[in-house]
């Protein structure tokens, strides 16, 4: 690591005023903010079809192939975000190439995690060609958050909004699809596209996300705050409202916490996460308990 | 009631009601018709039709191409040579107009979607954009799909994630929304599968009653006659790459039979009404044993 990621600022105090001026203070502490509130707003929407869809998988190793991309892309003296989308989007099109031929889920599976499984070898194998001045692998899969420019904010932002507003112009066919591919495509629902252009989606918004993120947070901050939401309501727009509001709320935490911390921003906002699903998941199971025990209807 | 591709505008006072002004009487008609799958005859020379508001089997042994038939009438796969008319329109062209319920679905208990919501995307799953809560529209559609759940008897459980109802819930919701855009034409491909009899018998008499009240074509296809067997107007019976049809006493009889199979069939006539068929190739009235979960 070029440089360890210290705390930045002297350490929480008991005023929690004086520590959020603190933090607004810098202005690449706002880009910080900024980014990962974009982020996190993206990355709760994509991550909710995806879980719904049940392509986690295929989700984690599009963050994956981030990696080799900006590996790439440093060896060859271009702009890391070149490598990211070009990577990020060769990859969306091969799974829905592995998708679109299928013949089982057990055999996309295992090709998806072929698949993963070199972009992670070829991540490793541009870092050591370029020994040394690359920004470090642990930035690259981890992710600082800092150093964020106000042009690389906009970027985001223009490709977080047309991600979000794909997804909501398709968001009934896309549903539609997803649970119910047959009776859709009886219907004369484009489901095949559709998966082509999910993918799509989840890739260009995956490499959007990962020049901030790193290549692993960014799965972190799709898959846990959707399946979270998931546990907690099976309505599809509550969840999705959900899903973007819990991934707001351990972006900003695990960013503020982390400021005034020795941990990696990374660390907090995933463990956030998790806790959170932990927390989720055991409270359905002890509510389905006492269900059964006593069964009154389930009312959503 | 706007409806999105295919265009069945039937609320707006447009050319299309001149141009269909009045709802053809057949739903289904096939004429000599034969379809081919990897290169393999599933079918040829069936020649059938299905009026407005009857009820019709499909029987016949494992892969005798019954859902293929289903599929057929959807334009999924091509009819040649024969011809082949669904409401008045070739095959695929009028799937608006038709309530499909495919070969069983099951929602394991994973699926965190309400029934309500699978029943709505019948209605809307196919529009593009953003669906804006309190249009006159959205209003109306929700009263539609209340309507349906009601005419199902699936409101009480609606609201319920679908994976974790019953199979029996399961299917009345999955008929409800194969029901909900009011259907002329409706294909149930195999809905009584692993239902347990009453359950059956339930979900043939909830068929028949929409029959009759909507005024619905039904092609139903089904492994085992006798839960139906008193709700039918008319069966088609594939085998052996032929298909009969008529009422359902005149096509289950030895003789029918024998000469669709090409074989000696014997129908034996149980003392509670049921029909039993010995000696075919494979035997299709048997419960178990089939091809997996599809």
């Amino acid at each position: 690591m070029a440089l360890p990621e210290a705390a930045i600022f002297q350490g929480l105090s008991w005023n929690l005023l004086s520590d959020l001026q603190q933090l607004f203070s810098y202005g690449f502490m706002v880009n910080a903010l900024e980014a990962g509130t974009i982020v996190a707003v993206m990355a709760g929407v994509t991550g909710w079809f995806m879980v719904l869809r049940r392509q986690a998988f295929a989700g984690h190793t599009l963050s994956v192939i981030a990696f080799p991309g900006a590996a790439a892309a440093s060896l060859a003296g271009l702009p890391l975000a070149v490598g990211y989308f070009s990577f990020c989007g060769l990859g969306a099109l091969t799974l829905a190439g592995i998708a679109g031929s299928r013949r089982s889920h057990s055999s996309e599976s295992a090709a998806i995690g072929s698949l993963q499984a070199l972009a992670l070898a070829l991540g490793f194998l541009f870092v050591s060609l370029y020994h040394g001045v690359l920004n470090s692998v642990d930035s690259l899969l981890f992710g600082t958050f800092l150093g964020i420019t106000g042009d690389q904010v906009m970027t985001l932002l223009a490709v977080a909004a047309a991600t979000v507003a794909v997804l909501a112009g398709c968001a009934r066919p896309l549903l539609f699809a997803s649970v119910d591919a047959d009776v859709a495509r009886a219907a004369g629902v484009p489901t095949q596209l559709l998966e082509f252009g999910f993918l799509l989606v989840l890739g260009l918004s995956v490499a959007a996300t990962s020049q901030i993120t790193g290549a692993l947070l960014v799965f972190a901050l799709l898959v846990t705050p959707a399946a979270t939401a998931h546990q907690l309501t099976s309505r599809p727009l509550l969840g999705v409202m959900l899903s973007i509001a819990i991934a707001l709320a351990v972006t900003w935490l695990g960013r503020a916490r982390a400021a005034f911390s020795i941990y990696p921003v990374g660390f907090y906002v995933t463990s956030l996460a998790f806790a959170l699903y932990v927390v989720v998941r055991l409270g359905r199971a002890l509510s389905s308990r006492t269900q059964t025990l006593a069964p009154p209807a389930e009312a959503a | 009631m706007s409806h999105a591709p295919a265009g069945s505008a039937a609320h707006e006072p447009s050319e299309e009601d001149q141009a269909t002004p009045v709802r053809a009487a057949t739903a289904v008609t096939f004429e000599r018709a034969a379809t081919r799958l990897g290169g393999r005859t599933i079918w040829r020379d069936v020649s059938f039709s299905v009026a407005r508001g009857e009820f019709v089997a499909v029987l016949g042994p494992n892969g005798a191409g019954k859902s293929t038939l289903i599929k057929a009438v959807l334009g999924l796969l091509p009819v040649a040579p024969g011809s082949a008319l669904v409401l008045g329109e070739p095959p695929g062209a009028a799937n608006a107009r038709i309530g499909y319920l495919p070969q069983r679905r099951n929602f394991d208990a994973g699926t965190r979607i309400r029934g309500i919501d699978l029943v709505r995307l019948g209605l809307d799953g196919m529009r593009w954009g953003i669906p804006l809560p309190g249009l006159p529209r959205r209003r109306r559609e929700a009263k539609q799909v209340a309507e349906v759940l009601e005419l199902v008897g699936a409101a009480a459980y609606a609201r319920q994630p679908i994976g974790e109802l019953s199979g029996g819930e399961q299917q009345r919701l999955l008929i409800a929304q194969a029901l909900v855009r009011r259907p002329e034409l409706l294909l149930l491909d195999e809905p009584l599968d692993s239902l347990d009899l009453p359950n059956q018998a339930s979900i043939a008499s909830l068929v028949r009653r929409i029959c009759q009240q909507e005024q619905v074509a039904v092609l139903l296809v089904a492994h085992d006659i006798n839960p139906i067997l008193s709700y039918l107007d008319r069966v088609i019976y594939l085998a052996g790459g032929n298909a009969i049809e008529g009422r359902p006493h005149e096509v289950i009889s030895s003789e029918t039979l024998s000469r669709l199979y090409g074989a000696p069939i014997e129908v034996l006539h149980a003392s509670d009404g049921r029909l039993v068929v010995v000696g075919q190739p494979e035997a299709p009235f048997v419960h178990g044993d089939r091809h997996g979960p599809a």
